[in-house]
Protein backbone atom coordinates (compact mmCIF):
# COMPACT_ATOMS: atom_id res chain seq x y z
CA UNK A 1 0.00 0.00 0.00
CA UNK A 2 2.70 2.77 1.23
CA UNK A 3 6.05 1.70 -0.08
CA UNK A 4 9.08 4.13 1.26
CA UNK A 5 12.09 3.85 -0.77
CA UNK A 6 15.78 5.32 -0.15
CA UNK A 7 13.89 8.36 1.31
CA UNK A 8 16.54 11.38 2.18
CA UNK A 9 15.56 14.40 3.68
CA UNK A 10 17.96 17.43 4.33
CA UNK A 11 17.35 20.59 6.28
CA UNK A 12 19.91 23.01 4.60
CA UNK A 13 23.18 21.00 5.07
CA UNK A 14 22.42 18.49 7.41
CA UNK A 15 20.80 15.08 6.28
CA UNK A 16 17.84 14.54 8.56
CA UNK A 17 16.90 11.37 7.03
CA UNK A 18 19.51 9.11 5.20
CA UNK A 19 17.91 7.17 3.18
CA UNK A 20 15.31 5.02 4.58
CA UNK A 21 13.20 2.50 2.88
CA UNK A 22 10.54 0.29 4.91
CA UNK A 23 6.48 -0.42 3.89
CA UNK A 24 2.61 -0.99 5.17
CA UNK A 25 0.67 -3.28 3.73
CA UNK A 26 -2.68 -3.08 3.74
CA UNK A 27 -4.76 -3.79 6.45
CA UNK A 28 -1.39 -3.72 8.83
CA UNK A 29 -0.62 -1.73 11.77
CA UNK A 30 2.99 -0.91 11.37
CA UNK A 31 4.97 1.18 13.67
CA UNK A 32 8.13 3.13 13.38
CA UNK A 33 9.96 3.63 16.92
CA UNK A 34 13.07 5.58 17.68
CA UNK A 35 14.15 8.50 20.20
CA UNK A 36 13.69 12.26 20.18
CA UNK A 37 15.31 13.11 17.02
CA UNK A 38 15.72 9.89 15.41
CA UNK A 39 13.45 11.21 12.57
CA UNK A 40 10.39 10.26 12.81
CA UNK A 41 8.34 13.39 12.38
CA UNK A 42 10.43 14.15 9.21
CA UNK A 43 9.33 10.94 7.72
CA UNK A 44 6.18 11.35 8.44
CA UNK A 45 5.99 15.11 7.12
CA UNK A 46 7.89 13.91 3.76
CA UNK A 47 5.19 11.35 3.16
CA UNK A 48 2.27 13.86 3.26
CA UNK A 49 4.26 16.78 1.66
CA UNK A 50 4.98 18.77 4.30
CA UNK A 51 8.39 18.51 3.43
CA UNK A 52 10.51 18.36 0.32
CA UNK A 53 12.72 14.87 -0.12
CA UNK A 54 16.03 15.35 -1.50
CA UNK A 55 16.06 11.55 -2.84
CA UNK A 56 13.80 8.87 -2.80
CA UNK A 57 10.36 7.74 -3.63
CA UNK A 58 6.97 7.64 -1.74
CA UNK A 59 4.62 5.58 -3.52
CA UNK A 60 0.74 4.98 -2.28
CA UNK A 61 -1.13 2.52 -4.35
CA UNK A 62 1.52 3.06 -7.18
CA UNK A 63 1.03 6.95 -6.97
CA UNK A 64 4.40 8.86 -6.50
CA UNK A 65 3.76 11.52 -3.55
CA UNK A 66 7.16 13.04 -3.81
CA UNK A 67 5.25 14.63 -7.27
CA UNK A 68 1.83 16.04 -6.29
CA UNK A 69 1.33 18.68 -4.25
CA UNK A 70 0.63 18.05 -0.60
CA UNK A 71 -2.96 18.80 -0.43
CA UNK A 72 -3.63 16.84 -3.18
CA UNK A 73 -2.42 13.73 -1.39
CA UNK A 74 -5.21 13.47 1.64
CA UNK A 75 -7.59 13.44 -1.82
CA UNK A 76 -5.53 9.55 -2.55
CA UNK A 77 -6.40 8.47 1.19
CA UNK A 78 -4.24 9.22 3.16
CA UNK A 79 -4.53 11.00 6.41
CA UNK A 80 -2.20 12.81 9.02
CA UNK A 81 -2.56 13.33 12.76
CA UNK A 82 -0.09 15.23 13.19
CA UNK A 83 2.34 15.98 16.01
CA UNK A 84 1.37 18.12 18.82
CA UNK A 85 -2.37 17.42 17.58
CA UNK A 86 -2.35 20.96 15.77
CA UNK A 87 -6.65 20.99 15.95
CA UNK A 88 -7.59 24.61 14.79
CA UNK A 89 -8.18 26.04 18.37
CA UNK A 90 -10.11 28.96 17.61
CA UNK A 91 -12.46 26.78 15.35
CA UNK A 92 -15.33 24.85 17.18
CA UNK A 93 -15.22 20.80 17.56
CA UNK A 94 -17.75 20.27 15.14
CA UNK A 95 -16.28 22.95 12.50
CA UNK A 96 -12.88 20.78 12.67
CA UNK A 97 -13.89 17.76 11.82
CA UNK A 98 -15.99 19.68 9.02
CA UNK A 99 -12.86 21.00 7.57
CA UNK A 100 -11.55 17.25 7.73
CA UNK A 101 -14.07 16.52 5.30
CA UNK A 102 -12.95 19.65 3.28
CA UNK A 103 -12.16 17.31 -0.05
CA UNK A 104 -15.13 15.45 0.13
CA UNK A 105 -18.43 16.21 -1.63
CA UNK A 106 -20.97 13.89 -0.13
CA UNK A 107 -22.68 16.30 2.08
CA UNK A 108 -24.96 13.51 3.76
CA UNK A 109 -22.33 11.31 4.28
CA UNK A 110 -20.25 13.23 5.86
CA UNK A 111 -22.99 14.46 9.01
CA UNK A 112 -23.11 10.92 9.08
CA UNK A 113 -19.44 10.56 9.66
CA UNK A 114 -19.31 12.97 12.17
CA UNK A 115 -22.25 11.22 13.75
CA UNK A 116 -19.51 8.18 14.03
CA UNK A 117 -16.73 10.46 15.16
CA UNK A 118 -19.09 10.69 17.82
CA UNK A 119 -20.08 7.69 19.07
CA UNK A 120 -16.22 6.62 18.82
CA UNK A 121 -14.77 9.58 20.74
CA UNK A 122 -18.60 10.26 23.59
CA UNK A 123 -16.70 13.35 24.83
CA UNK A 124 -16.19 15.18 21.40
CA UNK A 125 -20.04 14.43 20.90
CA UNK A 126 -20.58 16.40 24.69
CA UNK A 127 -18.26 19.23 23.46
CA UNK A 128 -19.03 19.71 19.96
CA UNK A 129 -19.70 23.82 20.15
CA UNK A 130 -16.84 24.72 21.56
CA UNK A 131 -13.89 26.02 20.43
CA UNK A 132 -11.29 23.57 20.06
CA UNK A 133 -8.55 25.26 22.03
CA UNK A 134 -10.52 25.35 24.93
CA UNK A 135 -10.69 21.22 25.18
CA UNK A 136 -7.87 19.07 27.02
CA UNK A 137 -4.72 17.63 25.85
CA UNK A 138 -6.39 14.07 25.44
CA UNK A 139 -9.69 15.62 23.93
CA UNK A 140 -7.26 17.81 21.71
CA UNK A 141 -5.54 14.22 20.61
CA UNK A 142 -8.95 12.57 19.92
CA UNK A 143 -10.16 15.25 17.86
CA UNK A 144 -7.44 15.46 15.72
CA UNK A 145 -7.80 11.79 14.93
CA UNK A 146 -11.60 12.37 14.46
CA UNK A 147 -10.65 14.58 11.74
CA UNK A 148 -8.44 12.85 10.12
CA UNK A 149 -10.33 9.94 9.94
CA UNK A 150 -13.73 12.19 8.50
CA UNK A 151 -11.03 12.52 4.88
CA UNK A 152 -12.12 8.34 4.86
CA UNK A 153 -8.59 7.71 4.72
CA UNK A 154 -7.25 4.19 3.30
CA UNK A 155 -4.17 4.89 5.49
CA UNK A 156 -3.97 6.54 8.56
CA UNK A 157 -0.50 7.99 10.20
CA UNK A 158 -0.17 9.19 13.45
CA UNK A 159 2.58 10.62 15.22
CA UNK A 160 3.14 10.70 18.80
CA UNK A 161 -0.58 10.60 19.62
CA UNK A 162 0.71 9.50 23.62
CA UNK A 163 2.23 12.34 23.61
CA UNK A 164 1.81 14.62 27.24
CA UNK A 165 -1.35 12.27 28.04
CA UNK A 166 -2.10 10.73 31.20
CA UNK A 167 -1.34 6.29 31.30
CA UNK A 168 -4.88 6.01 31.23
CA UNK A 169 -6.16 8.24 28.44
CA UNK A 170 -2.94 6.25 26.42
CA UNK A 171 -4.78 2.98 26.67
CA UNK A 172 -7.85 4.44 25.52
CA UNK A 173 -6.31 6.06 22.42
CA UNK A 174 -4.28 2.85 21.45
CA UNK A 175 -7.30 0.43 21.79
CA UNK A 176 -9.49 3.28 19.71
CA UNK A 177 -6.19 2.71 16.84
CA UNK A 178 -6.86 -0.57 17.25
CA UNK A 179 -10.58 -0.42 16.84
CA UNK A 180 -10.11 1.94 13.72
CA UNK A 181 -7.57 -1.08 12.30
CA UNK A 182 -9.87 -3.78 13.00
CA UNK A 183 -12.28 -1.54 10.86
CA UNK A 184 -10.14 -1.60 7.57
CA UNK A 185 -7.81 1.90 7.62
CA UNK A 186 -4.25 0.29 7.82
CA UNK A 187 -2.26 2.40 10.48
CA UNK A 188 1.09 3.79 9.87
CA UNK A 189 2.07 4.77 13.87
CA UNK A 190 5.20 6.66 15.42
CA UNK A 191 5.84 7.04 18.78
CA UNK A 192 8.13 7.32 21.33
CA UNK A 193 6.19 4.97 23.64
CA UNK A 194 7.55 2.04 22.45
CA UNK A 195 6.64 -0.73 24.32
CA UNK A 196 2.45 0.45 23.71
CA UNK A 197 3.08 0.97 19.70
CA UNK A 198 5.23 -2.64 19.86
CA UNK A 199 2.10 -4.30 21.75
CA UNK A 200 -0.60 -3.71 18.88
CA UNK A 201 1.54 -3.38 15.81
CA UNK A 202 2.04 -6.30 13.23
CA UNK A 203 5.51 -5.09 12.19
CA UNK A 204 7.81 -2.35 13.28
CA UNK A 205 10.73 -0.26 12.21
CA UNK A 206 13.26 1.03 14.55
CA UNK A 207 14.78 4.80 13.81
CA UNK A 208 18.28 5.80 14.75
CA UNK A 209 19.64 9.02 13.67
CA UNK A 210 17.52 9.23 9.97
CA UNK A 211 18.60 5.38 9.53
CA UNK A 212 16.54 2.43 9.88
CA UNK A 213 18.14 -0.12 12.07
CA UNK A 214 15.90 -2.56 13.18
CA UNK A 215 13.12 -4.15 11.40
CA UNK A 216 10.67 -7.08 12.61
CA UNK A 217 7.35 -7.59 13.53
CA UNK A 218 5.93 -6.05 16.70
CA UNK A 219 6.28 -8.98 19.30
CA UNK A 220 9.75 -9.72 18.26
CA UNK A 221 11.35 -6.38 17.91
CA UNK A 222 9.94 -6.26 21.70
CA UNK A 223 11.18 -9.67 23.04
CA UNK A 224 15.34 -8.33 21.25
CA UNK A 225 17.27 -6.95 23.34
CA UNK A 226 18.74 -3.99 21.52
CA UNK A 227 15.11 -2.79 21.50
CA UNK A 228 14.84 -4.01 25.54
CA UNK A 229 17.69 -1.70 26.21
CA UNK A 230 17.46 0.92 23.95
CA UNK A 231 13.93 1.44 23.84
CA UNK A 232 12.31 -0.35 26.53
CA UNK A 233 13.83 0.05 29.76
CA UNK A 234 15.71 -3.23 30.14
CA UNK B 1 -25.52 69.90 17.14
CA UNK B 2 -22.38 70.73 15.93
CA UNK B 3 -20.45 67.94 17.76
CA UNK B 4 -22.70 65.70 16.27
CA UNK B 5 -22.49 66.66 12.97
CA UNK B 6 -18.77 66.07 13.36
CA UNK B 7 -19.06 63.00 14.82
CA UNK B 8 -21.04 60.95 11.81
CA UNK B 9 -18.16 63.25 9.49
CA UNK B 10 -15.85 61.18 11.23
CA UNK B 11 -18.05 57.85 11.01
CA UNK B 12 -18.17 58.52 7.23
CA UNK B 13 -14.36 59.03 7.03
CA UNK B 14 -13.77 56.01 9.42
CA UNK B 15 -16.03 53.95 7.16
CA UNK B 16 -13.05 54.58 4.65
CA UNK B 17 -10.63 53.43 6.88
CA UNK B 18 -12.01 50.60 7.54
CA UNK B 19 -12.82 49.31 3.99
CA UNK B 20 -8.72 49.79 3.78
CA UNK B 21 -7.89 48.18 6.88
CA UNK B 22 -9.83 44.81 5.87
CA UNK B 23 -7.21 44.75 3.03
CA UNK B 24 -4.68 44.70 5.68
CA UNK B 25 -5.72 42.99 8.29
CA UNK B 26 -6.87 40.21 6.10
CA UNK B 27 -3.52 39.54 3.99
CA UNK B 28 -2.07 39.80 7.58
CA UNK B 29 -4.16 37.52 9.18
CA UNK B 30 -3.64 34.70 6.60
CA UNK B 31 -0.35 35.66 4.62
CA UNK B 32 1.32 36.53 7.99
CA UNK B 33 2.43 39.53 5.78
CA UNK B 34 2.09 43.51 6.04
CA UNK B 35 1.30 44.64 2.24
CA UNK B 36 2.32 47.82 2.23
CA UNK B 37 1.38 48.12 -1.55
CA UNK B 38 -2.46 48.11 -0.58
CA UNK B 39 -2.35 51.77 -0.35
CA UNK B 40 -1.29 51.74 -3.98
CA UNK B 41 -3.48 49.93 -5.48
CA UNK B 42 -6.24 51.89 -4.20
CA UNK B 43 -4.48 54.76 -6.35
CA UNK B 44 -4.74 52.54 -9.35
CA UNK B 45 -8.42 51.59 -8.32
CA UNK B 46 -8.78 55.66 -8.13
CA UNK B 47 -7.45 55.99 -11.72
CA UNK B 48 -9.39 53.46 -13.31
CA UNK B 49 -12.22 54.31 -12.08
CA UNK B 50 -11.56 57.97 -13.23
CA UNK B 51 -10.75 57.36 -16.97
CA UNK B 52 -13.99 54.79 -17.01
CA UNK B 53 -16.23 57.83 -16.08
CA UNK B 54 -14.49 60.67 -17.67
CA UNK B 55 -12.85 59.50 -20.68
CA UNK B 56 -14.76 56.46 -21.43
CA UNK B 57 -18.11 57.92 -20.13
CA UNK B 58 -19.28 54.22 -18.45
CA UNK B 59 -22.05 55.16 -15.78
CA UNK B 60 -21.31 55.33 -12.13
CA UNK B 61 -21.88 51.20 -11.02
CA UNK B 62 -20.17 49.49 -13.88
CA UNK B 63 -17.01 52.19 -13.64
CA UNK B 64 -16.82 51.21 -9.88
CA UNK B 65 -17.00 47.37 -10.85
CA UNK B 66 -14.60 48.13 -13.20
CA UNK B 67 -12.06 49.49 -10.86
CA UNK B 68 -13.04 45.84 -9.05
CA UNK B 69 -12.32 43.86 -11.36
CA UNK B 70 -8.73 45.55 -12.06
CA UNK B 71 -7.47 46.43 -8.30
CA UNK B 72 -8.52 42.89 -7.95
CA UNK B 73 -6.55 41.17 -11.16
CA UNK B 74 -3.52 43.57 -9.97
CA UNK B 75 -3.32 42.31 -5.92
CA UNK B 76 -3.70 38.33 -7.28
CA UNK B 77 -0.68 39.77 -9.74
CA UNK B 78 1.41 41.27 -7.64
CA UNK B 79 0.68 38.47 -4.83
CA UNK B 80 2.01 35.50 -7.70
CA UNK B 81 5.05 37.52 -9.21
CA UNK B 82 6.11 39.71 -6.01
CA UNK B 83 5.37 37.56 -2.56
CA UNK B 84 4.71 34.30 -3.82
CA UNK B 85 8.47 33.70 -4.44
CA UNK B 86 8.85 34.98 -0.97
CA UNK B 87 6.76 32.23 0.60
CA UNK B 88 10.11 30.67 2.44
CA UNK B 89 11.90 34.09 2.86
CA UNK B 90 12.10 35.93 6.14
CA UNK B 91 9.23 38.28 6.97
CA UNK B 92 11.80 41.43 5.97
CA UNK B 93 12.76 39.89 3.00
CA UNK B 94 9.06 40.56 2.42
CA UNK B 95 8.23 43.45 3.78
CA UNK B 96 10.61 45.32 1.71
CA UNK B 97 9.67 43.66 -1.11
CA UNK B 98 6.45 45.34 -0.45
CA UNK B 99 7.81 48.70 -0.01
CA UNK B 100 9.10 48.33 -3.61
CA UNK B 101 6.13 47.13 -5.31
CA UNK B 102 4.57 50.26 -3.46
CA UNK B 103 7.07 52.54 -5.17
CA UNK B 104 6.80 50.67 -8.22
CA UNK B 105 3.82 51.71 -8.41
CA UNK B 106 3.76 54.88 -7.45
CA UNK B 107 6.02 55.46 -10.17
CA UNK B 108 4.52 53.55 -13.06
CA UNK B 109 1.37 55.70 -12.44
CA UNK B 110 3.56 58.70 -12.52
CA UNK B 111 4.97 57.79 -15.88
CA UNK B 112 1.66 56.79 -17.03
CA UNK B 113 -0.73 58.98 -15.99
CA UNK B 114 1.88 62.07 -15.24
CA UNK B 115 1.94 63.80 -11.45
CA UNK B 116 -0.32 66.21 -12.46
CA UNK B 117 -2.89 66.26 -10.71
CA UNK B 118 -7.01 65.02 -12.23
CA UNK B 119 -10.10 66.10 -10.96
CA UNK B 120 -12.41 63.10 -9.70
CA UNK B 121 -15.72 64.01 -10.86
CA UNK B 122 -18.71 64.65 -8.65
CA UNK B 123 -20.45 60.81 -8.48
CA UNK B 124 -23.17 61.43 -5.57
CA UNK B 125 -25.59 64.08 -5.39
CA UNK B 126 -23.80 66.87 -2.77
CA UNK B 127 -27.29 66.93 -0.58
CA UNK B 128 -28.16 66.74 2.73
CA UNK B 129 -30.21 64.93 4.85
CA UNK B 130 -31.98 67.48 7.49
CA UNK B 131 -33.30 66.77 10.51
CA UNK B 132 -33.72 68.87 14.12
CA UNK B 133 -30.85 71.03 12.56
CA UNK B 134 -28.67 68.42 11.61
CA UNK B 135 -27.43 67.71 8.45
CA UNK B 136 -25.47 64.98 6.86
CA UNK B 137 -24.52 64.48 3.29
CA UNK B 138 -25.81 61.57 1.16
CA UNK B 139 -22.10 61.05 0.21
CA UNK B 140 -21.04 60.19 3.90
CA UNK B 141 -24.70 58.47 4.30
CA UNK B 142 -23.66 56.30 1.40
CA UNK B 143 -19.94 55.77 2.67
CA UNK B 144 -21.05 54.99 6.29
CA UNK B 145 -23.84 52.50 4.67
CA UNK B 146 -20.96 50.92 1.96
CA UNK B 147 -18.87 49.89 4.75
CA UNK B 148 -21.47 48.17 6.76
CA UNK B 149 -22.80 46.27 3.98
CA UNK B 150 -18.73 45.14 3.51
CA UNK B 151 -18.67 44.20 6.78
CA UNK B 152 -21.62 42.25 7.13
CA UNK B 153 -20.97 40.51 3.65
CA UNK B 154 -17.46 39.65 4.61
CA UNK B 155 -17.95 38.47 8.37
CA UNK B 156 -21.09 36.11 6.15
CA UNK B 157 -18.37 35.08 4.00
CA UNK B 158 -15.72 34.09 6.47
CA UNK B 159 -18.03 32.61 8.97
CA UNK B 160 -20.55 30.87 6.93
CA UNK B 161 -18.73 29.56 3.45
CA UNK B 162 -16.64 26.63 3.13
CA UNK B 163 -14.19 29.18 1.73
CA UNK B 164 -14.17 31.40 4.62
CA UNK B 165 -13.95 28.21 7.17
CA UNK B 166 -10.40 27.17 5.09
CA UNK B 167 -9.42 30.92 5.40
CA UNK B 168 -9.64 30.70 9.31
CA UNK B 169 -7.96 27.07 8.96
CA UNK B 170 -5.21 28.37 7.14
CA UNK B 171 -4.62 31.85 9.20
CA UNK B 172 -4.23 29.44 12.29
CA UNK B 173 -2.35 26.76 10.62
CA UNK B 174 -1.09 26.56 7.37
CA UNK B 175 0.72 22.37 7.61
CA UNK B 176 -2.12 21.36 9.46
CA UNK B 177 -4.79 23.05 6.16
CA UNK B 178 -2.76 20.93 3.91
CA UNK B 179 -3.22 18.10 5.89
CA UNK B 180 -6.97 18.31 5.27
CA UNK B 181 -6.61 19.30 1.38
CA UNK B 182 -6.51 22.63 1.45
CA UNK B 183 -4.45 24.67 -1.20
CA UNK B 184 -2.91 26.82 0.72
CA UNK B 185 -1.42 29.13 -2.27
CA UNK B 186 -5.21 29.50 -3.47
CA UNK B 187 -6.69 30.71 -0.31
CA UNK B 188 -3.72 33.64 -0.25
CA UNK B 189 -4.58 34.26 -3.78
CA UNK B 190 -8.11 34.60 -2.74
CA UNK B 191 -7.50 36.82 0.20
CA UNK B 192 -5.76 39.43 -2.11
CA UNK B 193 -8.62 39.24 -4.58
CA UNK B 194 -10.89 40.25 -1.97
CA UNK B 195 -8.36 42.56 -0.43
CA UNK B 196 -7.95 44.25 -3.70
CA UNK B 197 -11.29 44.53 -4.55
CA UNK B 198 -12.44 46.29 -1.35
CA UNK B 199 -9.58 48.34 -2.15
CA UNK B 200 -10.91 49.84 -5.69
CA UNK B 201 -14.43 50.29 -3.26
CA UNK B 202 -12.46 52.45 -0.96
CA UNK B 203 -10.62 54.52 -3.36
CA UNK B 204 -14.25 55.66 -5.39
CA UNK B 205 -15.70 56.74 -1.67
CA UNK B 206 -12.37 58.63 -0.82
CA UNK B 207 -12.08 60.25 -4.29
CA UNK B 208 -15.56 60.91 -3.88
CA UNK B 209 -14.79 63.09 -0.32
CA UNK B 210 -11.51 64.53 -1.99
CA UNK B 211 -11.67 64.68 -5.31
CA UNK B 212 -7.97 65.11 -6.45
CA UNK B 213 -6.57 61.94 -8.21
CA UNK B 214 -2.74 61.91 -8.05
CA UNK B 215 0.22 58.84 -7.94
CA UNK B 216 0.38 59.43 -4.52
CA UNK B 217 -3.23 59.47 -3.59
CA UNK B 218 -3.06 56.14 -1.86
CA UNK B 219 0.12 56.86 0.38
CA UNK B 220 -1.81 58.66 3.48
CA UNK B 221 -4.59 56.53 3.62
CA UNK B 222 -3.00 53.88 3.26
CA UNK B 223 -0.88 54.20 6.24
CA UNK B 224 -3.92 55.35 8.15
CA UNK B 225 -5.72 52.42 7.47
CA UNK B 226 -2.99 50.25 8.08
CA UNK B 227 -3.04 52.11 11.99
CA UNK B 228 -6.38 51.44 12.32
CA UNK B 229 -5.97 47.80 11.45
CA UNK B 230 -3.16 47.90 14.08
CA UNK B 231 -4.97 50.17 16.74
CA UNK B 232 -8.24 47.35 16.43
CA UNK B 233 -5.49 44.59 16.42
CA UNK B 234 -4.31 43.09 13.13
CA UNK B 235 -5.55 39.96 12.18
CA UNK B 236 -8.83 40.63 13.14
CA UNK B 237 -12.19 41.59 10.86
CA UNK B 238 -14.05 43.55 13.43
CA UNK B 239 -10.88 44.90 14.74
CA UNK B 240 -10.43 46.39 11.58
CA UNK B 241 -13.86 48.37 11.75
CA UNK B 242 -13.38 49.31 14.96
CA UNK B 243 -10.34 50.77 14.02
CA UNK B 244 -10.48 52.29 11.37
CA UNK B 245 -14.20 54.02 13.03
CA UNK B 246 -12.48 55.36 15.93
CA UNK B 247 -9.49 56.73 13.44
CA UNK B 248 -11.98 58.70 11.56
CA UNK B 249 -13.58 60.17 14.31
CA UNK B 250 -10.42 61.09 16.68
CA UNK B 251 -8.86 62.64 13.05
CA UNK B 252 -12.70 64.63 12.39
CA UNK B 253 -12.75 65.40 16.02
CA UNK B 254 -9.10 66.87 16.45
CA UNK B 255 -9.53 68.56 13.15
CA UNK B 256 -12.83 70.23 14.78
CA UNK B 257 -11.77 71.23 18.15
CA UNK B 258 -7.92 71.30 18.59
CA UNK B 259 -6.65 71.83 15.55
CA UNK B 260 -6.51 71.14 11.82
CA UNK B 261 -2.43 70.53 11.82
CA UNK B 262 -2.22 68.80 14.73
CA UNK B 263 -4.91 66.52 13.83
CA UNK B 264 -2.32 63.79 12.33
CA UNK B 265 0.05 64.01 15.62
CA UNK B 266 -3.16 63.29 17.58
CA UNK B 267 -4.01 60.09 15.92
CA UNK B 268 -0.61 58.23 15.88
CA UNK B 269 -0.20 59.51 19.39
CA UNK B 270 -3.23 57.87 20.70
CA UNK B 271 -2.20 54.48 18.52
CA UNK B 272 1.15 54.56 20.73
CA UNK B 273 -0.63 54.98 23.85
CA UNK B 274 -3.31 52.03 22.93
CA UNK B 275 -0.28 50.12 22.19
CA UNK B 276 1.34 50.86 25.38
CA UNK B 277 -1.41 49.71 27.37
CA UNK B 278 -2.65 47.00 24.82
CA UNK B 279 0.42 45.89 22.62
CA UNK B 280 -2.18 43.25 20.69
CA UNK B 281 -4.62 46.11 19.62
CA UNK B 282 -8.19 46.20 20.91
CA UNK B 283 -9.71 43.35 19.55
CA UNK B 284 -6.34 41.21 18.44
CA UNK B 285 -5.85 38.23 20.18
CA UNK B 286 -2.24 36.92 21.87
CA UNK B 287 -0.02 36.24 19.26
CA UNK B 288 2.23 33.04 19.74
CA UNK B 289 5.09 32.94 18.49
CA UNK B 290 5.86 29.30 17.02
CA UNK B 291 8.98 27.52 16.45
Amino acid sequence: MLKVENLKVRYGMIEAIKGISFEVRDGEIVTLIGANGAGKTTTMHAISGLIKTAEGTISLDGTELTKIPPHKIVGLGLAQVPEGRRVFAQQTVEENLILGAYLRRDQGEIAKDIQDVYQTFPRLGERRTQAAGTLSGGEQQMLAMGRALMAKPSILLLDEPSMGLSPLLVSEIFQIIEEINKKGTTILLVEQNAKRALSIANRAYVLETGRITLEGTGEGLARDERVRKAYLGG
Amino acid sequence: MRFLSNFVNGLGLGSVYAIIALGYTMVYGIAKMLNFAHGDVIMVGAYVAFFALTRFHVPLIPGILAAVICCTVLGVVIERLAYKPLRQASSLSVLITAIGVSYFLQNSAQLLWSASPKMFPSIISTGALEFGGLSISYLTLITIATCLVVMVCLTLFINKTKTGSAMRACSEDKGAATLMGINVNKIISITFAIGSGLAAIASVLLCANYPTVTPTLGSMPGIKAFTAAVFGGIGSIPGALLGGLLLGIIEILSKAYISTNLSDVIVFGVLIVILLVKPTGLLGKNIREKV
